[in-house]
């Protein structure tokens, strides 16, 4: 899937700009990719060690399963594979409370972290488990309670009410992380309703 | 609210070490063996980062959505939608600094408490990038076979558009 969609992003993004003669723009998009995707890593690559070595400490303390534990009657329905007290609960809903609360840097390490620790549930390492879409979907629908870039950019342009746009993002975000959970269970179950 | 989310860190890193602390923990070796897991995750994620901006860059940057988007909009105009909005709209799952870009844009032209400048925030907030999600989460972990996660995304991006389209003039 994600090799068609990349074949088909590259061809015609480039015949495109090859026919419309402009293959200068192609040159340095290819050479430049590897520079942004670099700066892009090294941004996270401190956030995502200054997570884990924080996250360890809960999870060595016991502090994590104990969460796991509590969290547990509320989330086991959207991840009924996840047994009882996994430490992969502990992962997911620190991801999902630093989502709502619009902090992108403590959310994507500890959604990492969530993945990895799912990974070791799962029997087929190559292939996406049932719960791993579950928490991917949990995460594309940016179900967030103060989105704070949108709300800084439009302080910037002097808004009457800034955060105004909080209330409806909420509401919507909300609506769809709903439908996404719905349509993921679906699918899933015409999947097979395999691990 | 903004209290809240500027405390929340504090407080949760707060609360792992001195619960860590009363059950005698070595909080500081504890800390550096995790943090060691840091660079081989970063080590995993960057190639299939590296591939996707390849090929989204190429893609964005050929302009090859500008003439789609022309050819869409007699349709729009027709459903009575915003034609506006519409690169937001698409390209949401894509990129979430081209879709901050456009709206940078629209503010500058439409003010940003018009209609269609909320509308285009919210449809930008309401969502995150699917496609950079999902390569970073399944590259980081080495899922190759991503099974109907990406269509259950778009899919979800799709009925946030729509919802967005349907609510946000409720609240003008």
């Amino acid at each position: 899937m994600i090799n068609k969609l990349w074949v088909s992003l590259i061809l015609i993004g480039s015949l495109f700009l090859i026919l419309t003669g402009q293959a200068d723009v192609l040159n340095t998009q290819i050479l430049s990719s590897g520079k942004v995707t670099l700066e892009l890593v090294m941004q996270i690559f401190p956030l995502v060690s200054l997570w884990l070595g924080i996250m360890n400490i809960a999870k060595e303390s016991g502090l994590l399963s104990k969460v796991s534990k509590i969290i547990y009657p509320l989330l086991h329905k959207i991840f009924p594979d996840i047994p009882k007290g996994h430490e992969s609960f502990g992962y997911i809903s620190s991801n999902i409370l630093s989502n709502m609360f619009g902090l992108g840097n403590a959310a994507t390490p500890l959604g990492l972290k969530a993945m990895k620790s799912l990974q070791s549930l799962n029997k087929n390492k190559e292939e996406a488990s049932r719960s791993m879409i579950t928490f991917l979907i949990i995460n594309t629908c940016g179900f967030c309670i103060i989105p704070t870039t949108i709300i800084s950019l439009r302080m910037l342009y002097s808004s009457k009410d800034a955060s105004f746009i909080a209330i409806p993002c909420l509401i919507i975000s909300f609506i769809s992380f709903l439908f996404g959970l719905i349509i993921d269970r679906i699918w899933s179950k015409k999947d097979g309703g395999s691990k | 609210m903004k209290m809240a989310s500027s405390l929340f860190i504090p407080i949760l890193v707060l609360v792992i070490i001195i619960y860590a602390v009363y059950k005698k923990i070595n909080v500081y070796d504890s800390f550096v063996s995790g943090a060691k897991e840091g660079f081989p995750m970063v080590k995993s994620m960057f190639f299939s980062l590296l591939a996707m901006i390849f090929g989204v860059n190429i893609f964005l940057k050929s302009g090859v959505v500008n003439y789609f988007f022309d050819f869409l909009k007699p349709l729009l105009v027709l459903l009575h939608i915003p034609s506006q909005v519409l690169p937001i709209a698409i390209m949401r799952p894509l990129s979430g600094s081209f879709g901050l870009a456009l709206l940078n844009d629209m503010y500058k032209v439409y003010g940003p408490d018009s209609f269609i400048s909320v509308l285009a925030s919210v449809i930008q907030g309401s969502s995150d990038t699917t496609i950079y999600v999902i390569t970073l989460y399944f590259g980081t972990i080495g899922i190759k076979k991503i099974k109907y996660a990406l269509w259950v995304g778009l899919l979800t991006d799709l009925f946030m558009v729509i919802m967005a389209l349907i609510l946000v003039p409720l609240f003008f």
